[in-house]
């Protein structure tokens, strides 16, 4: 029986696992965190059960329809993926517990198959005053309102690109935040390049644009304002958020002068686009493209033999490409054929992570907002002066030269957060391996007592 | 200022909720059952806890684990992400200062 | 392009290189194939070390260098100016420790060894040594102090040397393999890349564990092989280690010629406030795979000098290749069978200590002044590396 594991518990990950088990493999299922769901599907613990929880979720039939067939798949919460070996077959070691906690239960994996579907995280590009409390990346937002019932802030700012800054702004109201308004770096122009000339006009798939209309006439009936080619170029305050400056964004992202406003808000709510997480479809040798997503073919496989990726790592293409993605990266991980309904889906999602970048992708001229005290690296506390310092210093801007001389990327984050903008601040050539900062060996931290020897050893899994 | 939808009025209608208590710096702090420690502290209205080698606070900014913003020594252990932690009852929390010299 | 010297290699070896022949007035071409400052040079943890050597040339250049980098380090600061990023270049010392009753007599031996060389020595009592460093394991047999063991920022270090050579006219090329080579009969007279051929009566090969590589390319051999090292690091904490610390294993793993893993633990603190933890040596080629029992032996190894890392959280884990020569020595001088070519490679996890002084030794050498050591335990002709060249020694 071939052994599949599968690496995250999102739409992508619960829907590889699905369909491999379907097709007859044994799985392991491993995530992270204490619940399924991954991001998407963020939702309150067991311990708090809600009935109506469904309501402050899309899709949320899908997922329990997902999580109702795990029967027959190894199901592993609170598993942190922590290292992947491939010098003798690939292994997957990970440790079993509560996050970051020493001591916890660690498992070496061999299977036959591998589909890694751990997701994206919110790219924030720095601007002044990101770094006081009270700013929070778009995600967290979500996150807090979804799984905690927790409002960030009574008057909430949502800014940023792209058009999840909608549902963000929805989860805020729903979680009792009054949301002062949606600010979109996009201008309308290019809106009208990414989608069909109404910004929610989506997918082809005719539910997506309404669920987009959804959110659009939410906010119009709320009265929250929607408003392009806008930026929060600052946050202020004493110790914390107090005020916002939003300006005018011309084309290229740069603020027009003059055009700045003052907002009292006590919490701001950033996201400028995805980066995905590489660090594990690195590790296990795959090949990412010059795209920066893992370079996968129509079977989603990777360019490792016995390896698949699925969702957001090879393409911000939201949930529907995900579960689609999934699915087919699970029946071939186990053997089986991808479906042809599925194959054909998927070549309808493809165009939505085009179009979101068309529309909604970071412009260069968004680094004039920022000034010489602004921080770059939040762990190191890197300032935008002295990293430009440090890659003058270095003349030829080599990633890790600048990295090693001014200490942005190499922080307790290892760069999640500043990665993407160090590399562009600096001028680095993603195209060049050595020039990224997505590879991570280490893909969580560990602490040196389990790194020397695991709580209890459960011994390398066998294929049974 | 940060705050959780009280339970009884929540539209979603959720079962009311277990308390338990943590400590922070050696004050007593309630929260509920189910909750993260940063979800614990958020709904307390307390949005920052730890202070950075430049002298400046920090408390959640992602909410998903891959910032480490919001990280603190839980039950004797450095540099757990409080975001990612669910509480238990009786939790002690000290908070990190990376201006402090000696231990 | 003409060049007086071309220096092929543009990490710290080769920037001190080009540094000190720049600043006689030659023109100087440096090429790497990557980018500057990026490869070996990059991996390590800014060792300058006394300690780890047994009496010999290589301790006689490493006390030279001791002596030479506080010199080097304030004279860089001074050209460049406070805007660049700081060396920081720290005489922090070493304390060697056993924690075995077999190592005890070993550490205590070799370091009356080495004392007898020159070197500045203390034997601690377990006492003493707590006293320099409280988290020890109090579990200690033999401690000894080496207040010339000193550490910097290698990164920093190579970048400064290489932006004082810019300054001093040297052209520095990255991105740009050496294919081939240009001869006149015997002679070398210059290199070729992809884009260019640069024409110049003097090579020097500072390529680190690439160098027997690059010697190929030239149409000479060199024994330099890689050796795969590691290094942990941790997340920041309060400064709980205060010398670099090693267990007496440190300098038998350097000596050693095993292919196997060898593992002995090194420990420091860093100013970002990190602890460096080492550290291993492989040869497994040029194979960069995450090897986890590696990690896990580094760890072991550590927990034995310092018990309090057990609970400290590892962030990252980065590893390098050394240049290793089978008569462990550095390779600095002209290779007699090939006029033109020359070393300044081969220095085995003790490249950023040596670096200013081999592109003194070098530089010397290659212009006919007086060098400050003797050169010759240095040369490639040398008896003990004669066995492993082609041709033996001219």
């Amino acid at each position: 029986m071939t052994h599949v594991l599968v690496v995250g518990a999102g739409p992508a990950g619960l829907s590889a696992a699905v369909a491999a088990s379907d097709a007859g493999a044994r799985v392991t299922l491993l995530d992270s965190g204490d619940g399924l769901g991954g991001q998407y599907w963020r939702h309150l613990p067991l311990q708090r059960p809600a009935q109506r929880e469904a309501r402050l979720h899309h899709g949320w039939a899908a997922f329990d329809r997902l999580r109702g067939s795990l029967a027959g798949i190894e199901v592993v919460t609170e598993a942190q993926v922590w290292a992947i070996e491939t010098h003798d077959g690939i292994a997957v070691h990970v440790l079993i517990g509560p996050a970051d906690a020493g001591g916890r239960a660690a498992r070496t994996l061999t299977p036959d198959a591998l589909v890694l579907a751990t997701g994206a995280h919110d790219r924030t590009l720095p601007f002044p005053g990101w770094n006081l409390p009270g700013v929070f990346s778009a995600g967290a937002a979500q996150a807090l309102a979804k799984g905690e019932r927790v409002a960030v802030g009574r008057r909430a700012v949502v800014a940023g690109a792209g058009p999840f800054l909608l549902p963000v702004a929805q989860s805020l109201t729903a979680a009792g935040a009054r949301v002062l308004g949606v600010y979109e770096a996009a201008r309308p122009s290019a809106l009208a390049k990414g989608w069909l000339p109404r910004p929610w006009r989506l997918l082809g798939a005719a539910h997506k644009g309404g669920e987009l209309a959804g959110y659009a006439a939410h906010h119009l009936g709320r009265r929250v304002p929607y408003r392009l080619g806008r930026a929060v170029v600052e946050a202020r305050g004493d110790g914390r958020v107090e005020e916002v400056v939003i300006a005018r964004l011309n084309a290229d992202w740069s603020p027009v002068p003059g055009t700045e406003r003052t907002l009292a808000a006590d919490a701001v709510c950033v996201s400028h686009g995805f980066t995905p997480r590489l660090e594990l479809p690195i590790a296990a040798g795959c090949r990412i493209g010059p795209d920066r997503f893992v370079a996968v073919d129509a079977d989603q496989r990777t360019s490792v033999e016995s390896v698949y990726a699925a969702g957001e790592i090879t393409g911000i293409g939201g949930v529907d490409a995900a579960l689609v993605e999934g699915r087919i990266a699970g029946a071939r991980a186990a053997g089986a054929p991808a479906s042809p309904a599925d194959l054909k889906r998927r070549g309808a999602t493809t165009d939505f992570a085009r179009r979101i970048d068309a529309a909604h992708g970071i412009r260069r001229g968004w680094t004039s907002w920022l000034r010489d005290d602004t921080v770059v690296c939040r762990c190191e506390e890197v300032a935008y002066g002295p990293l430009c310092d440090a890659a003058a210093a270095t003349d030829q801007a080599a990633l890790r030269s600048v990295k090693l001389t001014s200490r942005a990327g190499l922080g307790i984050c290892q760069a999640r957060m500043c990665g993407r903008t160090v590399e562009e601040l600096t001028g680095a050539d993603p195209a060049r391996a050595e020039d990224t900062t997505d590879r991570r060996p280490l893909a969580a931290p560990i602490r040196l007592g389990d790194l020397a020897a695991p709580a209890t050893t459960c011994g390398k899994d066998t294929h049974v | 200022m940060s705050a959780i939808v009280p339970w009884e009025t929540d539209p979603i209608r959720p079962d009311e909720p277990k308390p338990l208590h943590i400590t922070v710096d050696g004050t007593r702090i309630e929260g509920l059952q189910g909750q993260s420690i940063a979800g614990v502290l958020l709904a307390h209205g307390t949005t920052e806890w730890r202070t950075t080698t430049a002298g400046r606070r920090r408390g959640v900014f992602c909410g998903i684990g891959v910032c480490f913003d919001c990280i603190a020594a839980v039950n004797g252990e450095s540099d757990v992400r409080l975001c990612l932690r669910r509480a238990n009852d009786g939790d002690t929390v000290t908070t990190q200062d990376d201006t402090k010299e000696a231990p | 392009m003409n060049a007086d010297v071309v220096v092929i290699g543009a990490g710290i070896v080769g920037a001190a290189c080009a540094r000190a022949l720049a600043r006689t007035g030659l023109r100087v071409v440096v090429v790497d194939r990557g980018a500057p400052a990026s490869a070996t040079s990059a991996r390590g943890e800014g060792n300058l070390l006394v300690s780890d050597k047994a009496p010999g040339p290589e301790l006689d250049l490493a006390m030279l260098a001791a002596r030479h980098w506080p010199g080097l380090a304030a004279s860089l600061a001074d050209e460049l100016g406070p805007g660049f990023p700081d060396i920081e270049y720290d005489p922090k010392g070493g304390v060697v420790v056993a924690t075995t009753e077999e190592g005890a007599e070993p550490l205590r031996a070799f370091a009356d060894g080495q004392a007898a060389a020159g070197v500045e020595v203390a034997h601690l009592t377990a006492r003493e040594a707590l006293s320099l460093e409280p988290h020890l394991n109090p579990a200690i047999t033999a401690a000894v102090h080496y207040p010339q063991d000193a550490q910097l920022q290698p990164v920093v270090a190579t970048e400064a040397l290489l932006a004082s050579a810019r300054r001093a006219g040297v052209t520095v090329l990255p991105h740009q393999e050496v294919v081939g080579v240009v001869r006149e009969g015997d002679r070398i007279t210059g290199v070729r890349t992809a884009t260019e051929t640069i024409s110049a009566p003097s090579v020097v090969v500072a390529a680190g564990p690439w160098s027997g590589t690059v010697a190929g390319v030239l149409g000479a051999d060199l024994p330099v092989r890689p050796r795969r090292g590691m290094v942990l690091v941790t997340a920041r904490m309060a400064q709980r280690v205060f010398h670099k610390v090693y267990d007496g294993d440190y300098f038998g793993a350097t000596q050693s010629a095993d292919a196997d893993l060898q593992t002995s633990s090194v420990v420091e603190s860093t100013p970002g406030g990190t602890v460096l933890i080492g550290s291993s040596r492989q040869q497994i080629g040029f194979d960069d795979r995450l090897r986890v029992h590696v990690l896990a032996e580094i760890a072991k190894r550590a927990l034995r000098l310092f018990p309090f890392l057990a609970g400290t959280p590892v962030i990252r884990a980065y590893g390098g290749f050394r240049p290793y020569v089978p008569d462990h020595l550095p390779v600095v001088g002209p290779d007699p069978r090939h006029p033109g070519l020359w070393y300044a490679t081969g220095h085995e996890g003790a490249g950023i200590g040596l670096a200013g002084v081999t592109g003194d030794l070098l530089c010397a050498q290659l212009t006919g002044t007086a060098p400050a050591i003797d050169p010759a335990p240095f040369q490639p002709s040398r008896p003990s590396l004669a066995a492993h060249l082609t041709g033996g020694a001219a």
